[in-house]
């Protein structure tokens, strides 16, 4: 037995480039179920973080921990490979410019993995696709290849084809940061509709309002370190840290 | 211009151009092979595998190819390779076409976005997974007009065989300018059948590139 219990927990995280220290020495644990919204300035580290949870971007130092696996385990490289597909699998990540496949249809973008690492029939991925892309509500633009869609309905897609894989945890980063302001609310609300399904999720995000509507905790990152943490009511409207303050200072004056 | 001559020639000169067509064809198919070979060693995790595919990049493409056909062809015996001119001229042209082609192919699997790999294999994908289903199918669109350059430019470089003695157009025509003292013709009948060549083979890239833009 291992001493772990919690969901997700980030050890000691620490991630260089060079002489550069991105990341330095964060801890964080997140609950099952719980949504934790990570806000801080441009190059702060919080892509880095996100993307060391799936080892996306690896560490330099400290462990990741997901259900009680460790998932930058060091193994040989075949090994680590297989290791590493595994978990992947049980984490969706969405990206801010979608990074849908644009030679898929909406559908053939979601089925792609169940049907190669689940071993799904094309029948069964079928009807997954469709559920998936009811959930988002794009049932009727299935056959549609991306080209075809506008920014939220990609971004809609690309939700559905993380989710697809039936993940236990959703992390996303910045998703709605290249959409046109109209097009915002659309993903939110497919995101507030996985909140009400208690997905655990990891979101980091530019925008408070959404941070302080959905989250249970907020994270406020600076220049590689976790500043501060707490509710969002707390971290929003009663900031302990100097740093935050300033940050949301010019963040919400420059938003307004 | 003497048309008579010509057309009294026109015939061998049709056959020689089969000659030609078949080492292009066949110069490109190993070019093609070891350009896919030659992709498949510079973007491999192998820093060995890379230096090799590296070195036969900048060899290949840094001598003339007449070179290399001299070595291949002359050289060759000396060190145990005993090849016929035909035999010379496709491997020689073969190889170094698929120096060509491997930046081309290169060039195109490299130009997909990054993200779509992490999109790939934040899903799970392994690396040839990803590279199979995401990214090649992606690259082969932005490969089919390149690879078309490379094509073009290796059947005029057939033409170099003519210097080893493989009876092709080039070869042809200049063996008849000794017969007929008529250069102009006979180099003119040779740079039109070179034309038609490459005609063809040029429509049938850009019918190849119509075919993947679509699927
Ligand atoms: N591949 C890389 N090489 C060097 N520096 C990088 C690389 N990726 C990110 N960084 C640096 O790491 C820091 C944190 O980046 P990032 O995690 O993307 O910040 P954020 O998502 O908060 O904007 C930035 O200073 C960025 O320039
Ligand atoms: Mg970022």
């Amino acid at each position: 037995m291992n001493e772990q219990t919690k969901f997700v927990e980030i050890r000691h995280a620490q991630k260089s480039y060079g002489d550069l220290e991105v990341l330095k020495d964060i801890s964080l644990t997140v609950d099952r179920g719980q949504i934790v919204g990570i806000i801080g300035s441009s190059g702060s580290g919080k892509s880095t973080l996100l993307r060391a949870i799936n080892d996306l971007d690896p560490l330099t130092g400290g462990e990741v921990w997901l259900d009680g696996v460790q998932v930058n385990k060091n193994l040989p490289y075949r090994k680590y490979e297989k290791h590493i597909n595994e978990m992947r699998q049980q984490v969706g990540m969405v990206f801010q410019h979608f990074n849908l496949f644009p030679h898929m249809t909406a559908r053939e973008n979601v089925t792609m993995a169940p049907i190669m690492l689940k071993g799904l029939s094309k029948a069964e991925a079928n009807k997954l696709a469709e559920e998936q892309l009811d959930e988002v509500g794009l049932l009727e633009r299935i056959d549609y290849y991306p080209s075809q869609l506008s920014g939220g309905q990609k971004q809609r897609v690309a939700i559905a084809r993380a989710l697809a894989m039936k993940p236990k945890l959703m992390l996303f980063d910045e998703a709605t940061s290249a959409l046109d302001p109209e097009l915002v609310e659309e993903v939110n609300l497919v995101m507030k509709k996985l909140a009400e399904k208690h997905m655990t999720m990891i979101i980091v995000t530019h925008e408070m309002d959404f941070a302080s509507s959905v989250c249970d905790r907020v994270l406020f990152m600076d220049q590689g370190v976790v500043v501060e943490e707490g509710p969002p009511e707390v971290i929003f409207k009663n900031p302990k840290q100097k740093r935050t303050r300033e940050f949301l200072r010019k963040h919400l004056a420059g938003a307004k | 211009m003497d048309f008579e001559l010509m057309q009294k020639v026109y015939p061998f000169f049709l056959e020689a151009a089969w000659v030609t067509i078949l080492l292009s064809v066949l110069t490109a198919i190993l070019g093609l092979t070891l350009g896919a070979l030659g992709t498949f060693a510079r973007l491999s995790r192998f820093v060995v595998l890379r230096a090799i595919g590296a070195a036969y990049v900048s060899v290949f493409r840094g001598t003339p190819a007449l070179i290399q056909l001299f070595i291949l062809y002359f050289g060759g015996p000396q060190i145990g390779i005993q090849l016929d001119a035909f035999q010379a001229g496709v491997i020689g042209l073969g190889i170094n076409a698929g120096a060509y082609m491997t930046e081309t192919i290169r060039g195109a699997i490299i130009s997909i976005d990054k993200g779509q790999t992490e999109a790939a294999r934040t899903l799970g994908l392994s690396r040839w997974q990803t590279m199979y289903k995401v990214i090649l199918p992606q690259s082969l669109r932005l490969m089919v007009r390149p690879l078309g350059v490379n094509i073009n430019a290796l059947i005029k470089a057939t033409a170099l065989v003519a210097a080893i003695s493989v009876v092709e157009l080039t070869y042809t025509a200049q063996r008849y300018i000794g017969s007929t003292y008529k250069p102009f013709e006979m180099f003119l009948l040779a740079g039109v059948l070179y034309m038609i060549i490459i005609y063809v083979a040029g429509r049938g890239v850009t019918w190849l590139d119509r075919k993947v833009q679509i699927t």
